[in-house]
């Protein structure tokens, strides 16, 4: 079979991610989705990795994982602490920049 | 090595992986979308390794997985297992415009990517798997700790500063600050407090280092505060020999009784 099935998956993945961004309202489950895209671009960082017989692919789905990790750590601390003023998870109610 | 096995590993987790993302697009409980997301990643770790990267493969299971996911359903379980997503659209028909232009994206990337790639032969990594001698977690150590030395690095930075920043951001604070000691002296002679100066200790005459040991008065009572309600297996009666002593009704052993000029055989024994 050919690798382009996993890209196909891939762009799939992200975009079922991208659009739960969109569509979604509580902050965790929009965190959730950015997670969602970026393992689909780590599935097409590995399979460029066997299209093209070199290992930095890997290297960096690796580099991403750890950027993801560190970035759902600040996020869901950002969260909490969001919730613990307003009592609310929802991204629609840090709404007071707006007004 | 693109074997049937592949195929229909890829042709079973494919669609799981796919089941578990629109699951967790559409289920209303976000604990329920955070499980169906653990499905695509699990999946998702099975596929790296059926492309030849089982360290990435076993990285996505552990710290995908088994941390990462994990740290989401505390969070969650903290803040908002109860808040479901409102069904209130502030913006007017921006589901239905989300989810034409996901279809519009998934459409433009699936024709690009399907148009250009179609007839690629993948080279395969068991050559680069296999280069020095090593195998897949010592061809990528070598190549983080040389080719990628500085990228590395900085991934340290930035873990120490995420691990900073999310203890200074998650910190409550304490609810009520802790007293001065001024404040402590104030707050106990202003009656807050049962004892102004604390209770007595047991042990006071130190015939004994036991807690189980009473305080006892000047007139030889015990002082009832030194006893604790929970260590109530002293015997009482043991004690007796000290209270007399502190009353003072007792004889007390003559000052040469440590320079064995002692006279009588219990005075020896003392």
């Amino acid at each position: 079979m050919s690798p382009t099935y996993y890209l196909l998956l891939s762009a799939l993945l992200f975009c079922l991610g991208a659009v739960g961004v969109l569509v979604r309202r509580n902050a965790i489950v929009v965190f959730m989705c950015i997670e969602l895209m970026l393992n689909a671009v780590n599935l097409s960082l590995v399979t460029f990795a066997r299209i093209n017989g070199s290992l930095n692919g890997q290297v960096m789905a690796f580099f991403v994982m750890v950027v993801a990790a560190a970035e759902v750590v600040v996020g869901l601390a950002i969260i909490m602490s969001i919730f613990r003023t307003r009592r609310s998870s929802s991204v629609d109610d840090s709404n007071l920049l707006k007004y | 090595m693109t074997t049937t096995g592949e195929a229909i590993v890829f042709w079973i987790l494919g669609p799981v992986s796919l089941a578990g993302a629109l699951g967790m697009l559409f289920s209303r409980s976000a604990v329920h979308s955070a499980l169906w997301l653990v499905l695509t990643m699990l999946s998702l770790g099975v596929l790296y390794m059926m492309q030849q990267a089982p360290f990435l493969g076993f990285v996505q299971i552990i710290v995908y997985t088994g941390a990462i996911m994990m740290l989401f359903l505390f969070v969650l379980m903290m803040v908002g297992r109860d808040s479901s997503d409102s069904v209130v659209e502030v913006l007017r028909g921006q589901r239905l415009w989300a989810g034409v232009l996901g279809v519009g994206l998934a459409a433009l990337i699936v024709g690009i990517v399907g148009r250009s790639l179609t007839s690629v032969t993948p080279v395969g990594v068991t050559t680069a798997n296999s280069a020095n001698g090593g195998n897949n977690v010592a061809n990528i150590g070598r190549s983080l700790f040389t080719d990628f030395l500085f990228p590395f690095e900085l991934t340290s930075a930035l873990l120490i500063t995420a691990a900073v920043g999310a203890m200074v951001l998650a910190f409550n604070g304490r609810k009520n600050p802790k007293r001065t000691q001024r404040e402590l002296v104030d707050a106990r002679f202003r009656g807050e407090y049962e004892h102004a100066a604390g209770r007595p200790g047991p042990g006071v005459f130190a015939t004994a280092n036991s807690v189980a040991t009473p305080a006892l008065l000047p007139d030889g009572s015990i002082a009832p505060d030194s006893l604790f309600e929970i260590i109530n297996s002293a015997n009482l009666d043991e004690f007796e020999a000290d209270r007399t002593e502190v009353a003072g009704d007792e004889t007390k052993p003559d000052a040469h009784a440590l320079g064995g000029e002692s006279h009588t055989e219990e005075d020896a024994h003392r």
